[in-house]
């Protein structure tokens, strides 16, 4: 749990020199409504914690929310209703994330090739199905992020209340122990009564799921729908979830520090935004403080290990199993 | 033995699809279609060659398509200061440059101890932000490149209408050197015990750390030898799309060459069959005519059926061993 | 440690932020007394040549008239990270927004937000098409129908007015491209093209490897065919390329009878070698910094109100002469160049 606080931390610096840096930028009112551009990679790194603390790797979500994005605006234009597109957005979400948690549990592939494939799979869908148009969202449907409660627009609220449900979904249930559990160390969890495989197809469903309620904000927020909506956001959710203080390997995470994480994201995008930075300097910038985040994450561990002389280390795992 | 099997597969699996695109299009056996496929491999072989060690460790390279993009802008700077340069040194410089890039990405795995992953997604982004401003955000023009530099694609053994480009030559000194280091050689072995079992190559006295070092640096080399291939092949370099996705490229054709992506399998000769089943399917898709917003799915469903495969395949091993 | 790592991360994002905020291009010192107007320009993606020419119009223009110029754009090329720049840029307080937006309806609630505070919004090269009202006017380079015209022309010319040829275009969803494909093929329903035809029309998604791929698969489909049109510059720098590597080009090595005339846009420099090389003969393009020249111009002017449009009337630009201001206040920059052997020497961009 502490690590989480290092991208709370790292936020609050951060605020304080984004202020210096340009007086526009401590505006109470415009980071707020501005968040709302982040709320749709903030959903998939929720999802995102979860694969990870189960141990996996989810490389399709962007490509998912796009397509559920591309069939939603489809179905809005047919003249679906509200309450049908939306439960149709959850439905395909949670097949789509099923046909991943399938591939991974049931064919036991390894989740990074089996995302990579569906990562094209899912986008190519979209294109295939759209081509090169890009459909219009029905105005009635359009702007959720232009409404809100006592200034905060919906889609923040809405955000706020699933990463409080997905939080107390892997900190205090059972479930939640299950995941942490296949992710530390998946025999040792099955051999303990841990449902491992249906716990990682439900990883899947859950970002899935998750995605498709990103989807519907994104094409509200946008009023349109193209296939190439959200490329490379499935790095950004990554980089999200690794920052805000979860192992790779798997086991450790928190959904606080995913929350924090995405503010701190929020916070040195908009901030170097509003100071005019420019963006080749804000992707070197982001890169190196994601390696430096997880340093510092790292860094009383790395330094017990090194006192304690040198055990070994590991690298990237995507499956514990041989 | 066994790994003579899987190269069996990937090298059918190739034959299974040019055999289809054939019957398809009788043209794609013209000398045409032929060195079209030849043009596309070295790019892509080289860096699949090095990224190879590095996913025998158990470790992944995304980092590639930056070092690529920053190593051909690099390339055409160099030349611009010094037009005389001599090719052979435009390719050692270029290799050099992306050498340092990945042993960057190499010191903070093995002696940062930090998750490879997440490392290689933050110097994506960083080395890419390095490229633009290498750049100036300039692009490196034909007009800054000598002609010997962007013709060596034309030079080469010419069988009829086939032409052996350099660039392909360079792959197969590359996989010579490889196949050699790999296979013959105490480092070879130390590489693939590295990727069995870390700790257990630790306690047998290996020095992991130098071990992980050296395949990221080499990963980076071969990007960026790529990257001098790159400019050479396409005669101008842009800071933005020199490879971009380029990582999921190589990544994929490892895989499909049924190299292990969680380490400790895997062969030169299999990354290269993986490259040769990519390229082929590249320029089948593009003789064939299937239409543009097809293609990619079509790409992610090979992904997913070639690894589907490979994991039948073992499936099948492991019940005869039992 | 944790102690140790924080100030360091904080050291970073000073270090790594403080140099470039400074040199944004603060122009010229203000000159009446009031404030300056602040300008941006966003153009679709960073290190392209050709949206590099445009910003030295827009820097021309800014130390021309006095305002604050600066340039923000994406790494890469797509609508939902200029949206994000837009919304940066709105708070910052600009007071022009100009961009070369890479959808045509994705950025309308933005662009209505900046609007409703008074900023002025000019489309650069390419347009918001069927969602003009949400922005002021746009400056684009030339007319669909001159450009596709131009091209066929160039084309029909170079391939002796009649056989095979096909389009390597850069996406399918690229509006600009399908503009000028789709009056490329009206063009050629004419008698006048009837002996020229379209044999197929290929996507190179304006990257260099699938570009190329996709002209070498040109020349094994099609053993017949006399002429590549590329109108996007990585699919021409491609192609040529191609070209040059298989030498099937007129003069070329493997030219036999069915020599490959290749023509398309790009900017002169990046297809100087080409040309001196013989692989390409001619091709064409507009000068893109008169778009930025013309944008920067009516974004000063607008905002400073010394000048509202109307659509059908005319307008005396300094150092251009007279445009035409058309239907939904569009605006073309300027006249078509074509680039051989001759001139292409004279041109730096």
């Amino acid at each position: 749990m502490k690590k989480a606080w290092v991208a709370g931390i790292l936020s609050l610096v951060s605020i304080f020199v984004f202020s210096r840096m340009s007086p526009e930028f401590l505006d109470w009112h415009f980071l707020v409504t501005n968040s709302t551009t982040y709320v749709e990679v903030g959903l998939l790194a929720l999802g995102m914690t979860f694969v990870i603390v189960a141990g996996q790797i989810d490389l399709s979500v962007a490509s998912l929310m796009a397509l559920v994005a591309c069939l939603a605006a489809l179905l809005l234009k047919k003249g679906a209703s509200i309450e049908e597109v939306v439960g149709f957005a959850l439905v395909a979400g949670a097949f789509l994330g099923y046909v991943n948690g399938f591939l991974v549990a049931k064919l036991k592939l390894p989740s990074f090739l089996v995302t990579l494939g569906t990562l094209a799979v899912y986008r190519g869908m979209a294109q295939a199905i759209l081509g090169p148009r890009s459909v219009e969202i029905p105005h009635q449907f359009v702007g959720i992020d232009q409404v809100g409660v006592a200034g905060i627009p919906d889609p923040v609220l809405l955000f706020a209340i699933l990463a409080a449900v997905t939080g107390l979904l892997l900190h205090q249930t059972v479930f939640g122990r299950w995941v942490v559990a296949t992710g530390s160390n998946e025999s040792a969890a099955r051999y303990s009564g841990v449902p491992t495989e249906k716990v990682k197809i439900a990883v899947f469903v859950l970002t899935g799921v998750l995605a498709g309620i990103g989807a519907l904000l994104m094409i509200s927020r946008l009023g349109v729908a193209r296939f190439d909506l959200a490329s490379g956001q499935e790095l950004d959710a990554i980089t999200i979830v690794v920052v805000g203080g979860a192992s790779i390997m798997g086991g450790q995470g928190s959904m606080l520090g995913t929350v924090l994480s995405l503010c701190l994201i929020d916070i040195i995008k908009t901030g170097m935004g509003v100071a005019n930075v420019k963006l080749p300097y804000q992707l070197t910038v982001i890169g190196i403080l994601l390696i430096l985040a997880v340093l510092a994450i790292n860094g009383s561990e790395l330094l017990a290990r090194w006192k304690s002389s040198r055990t070994s280390q590991q690298s990237f795992k995507s499956q514990p199993s041989g | 033995m066994n790994g003579v099997r899987r190269e069996l597969i990937s090298a059918s699996l190739i034959v299974i699809l040019c055999l289809f695109a054939w019957i398809r299009e009788p043209r794609f056996f013209e000398p045409q279609s032929l060195n079209s496929i030849l043009l596309y491999l070295p790019m892509v072989a080289i860096a699949a060659v090095g990224q190879l060690p590095v996913i025998l460790t158990g470790g992944i390279d995304i980092s590639v398509g930056s070092i690529l993009g920053f190593t051909g802008i690099a390339v055409g700077l160099m030349f611009q200061s010094n037009s005389h340069l001599p090719i052979v040194a435009a390719f050692l410089f270029s290799g050099l440059a992306g050498g340092l890039l990945g042993a960057v990405n190499g010191a903070l795995v093995s002696w940062g101890r930090l998750p490879a992953i997440v490392v290689t997604i933050g110097t994506l982004s960083a080395f890419r932000g390095l490229t633009f401003l290498l750049s100036r955000g300039n692009q490196v023009d034909s007009t800054m490149l000598p002609s010997s530099f962007t013709n060596l694609v034309q030079q080469g053994i010419h069988i009829g209408s086939v032409t052996l480009n350099e660039p392909l030559l360079l792959v197969f000194l590359f996989a010579f050197v490889a196949s050699i280091g790999l296979g013959y050689t105490q480092f070879g072995r130390n590489v693939y015990s590295v990727g069995n079992n870390i700790k257990a190559a630790y306690l047998r006295g290996i020095s992991t750390q130098w071990i992980l070092f050296s395949v990221y640096a080499f990963s980076g080399f071969t990007a960026g030898v790529s990257g001098a291939i790159y400019a050479s092949r396409f005669g101008f370099v842009n800071p933005e799309s020199a490879g971009k996705s380029f990582e999921l490229t190589v990544i994929a054709a490892v895989a499909i060459g049924g190299v292990k992506i969680t380490g400790g399998y895997g062969s030169v000769l299999g990354a290269l069959l993986g490259c040769l089943f990519l390229a082929c399917l590249n320029v089948a898709l593009s003789v064939l005519g299937i239409n543009a917003n097809w293609q990619l799915m079509v790409y992610g469903l090979l992904i997913i059926l070639a690894v589907l495969l490979d994991s039948l395949l073992r499936m099948t091993k492991r019940k005869a061993a039992v | 440690m944790k102690k140790l790592f924080l100030p360091l991360i904080a050291g970073a994002l000073v270090a790594g932020c403080s140099p470039v905020s400074s040199p944004n291009s603060k122009t010229t010192s203000s000159t009446g007394g009031d404030q300056q107007i602040k300008m941006v320009y966003i153009a679709k993606s960073s290190g392209n040549p050709y949206f590099n020419q445009i910003e030295s119009g827009f820097k021309k223009a800014a130390a021309q008239f006095h305002f604050e110029y600066s340039t923000q754009s994406p790494t890469s090329a797509d609508a939902t990270s200029q949206l994000e720049i837009i919304k940066d840029q709105i708070q910052r307080g600009v007071d022009v927004i100009a961009i070369s937006p890479n959808s045509p309806d994705a950025l309308d609630q933005v662009l209505d937000q900046a609007r409703s505070k008074g900023i002025v919004v000019i489309c650069v090269d390419d347009d918001l098409t069927g969602n003009e009202s949400h922005r002021d006017a746009a400056v684009l380079p030339c007319d669909t129908k001159t450009v596709g015209d131009s091209q066929i022309a160039l084309m029909s010319k170079l391939m002796g007015g009649s056989g095979d040829f096909a389009i390597l275009s850069a996406t399918t969803d690229a509006p600009n491209q399908n503009a000028w494909i789709a009056e490329i093929k009206s063009q050629l329903a004419t008698p006048q093209y009837s002996k020229l035809k379209l044999v197929t029309t290929v996507y190179g998604n304006d990257e260099s490897q699938k570009s190329a791929t996709e002209a070498e698969a040109l020349l094994t489909d099609y053993p017949h065919l006399k002429g590549i049109l590329s109108p996007t510059s990585v699919g021409l720098a491609s192609a040529a390329q191609v070209l040059a590597t298989s030498g099937e080009y007129p003069g070329g090595p493997h030219a036999s009878t069915d020599a490959i005339q290749l023509t398309g846009l790009s900017t002169p420099n990046q297809m100087k070698k080409a040309v001196q090389n013989g692989v390409v003969a001619s091709f064409q393009l507009w000068d893109p910094s008169i778009s930025g020249y013309l944008a920067g111009y009516l974004g000063y002017m607008i905002k400073e109100k010394k000048l509202t449009l109307s659509e059908g009337g005319s307008i005396e630009v300094p150092n251009l002469g007279t445009v035409e201001d058309g239907k939904n206040n569009l605006i073309y920059a300027g006249p078509m160049l074509t680039f051989d052997k001759s001139n292409i020497g004279n041109y730096n961009f």
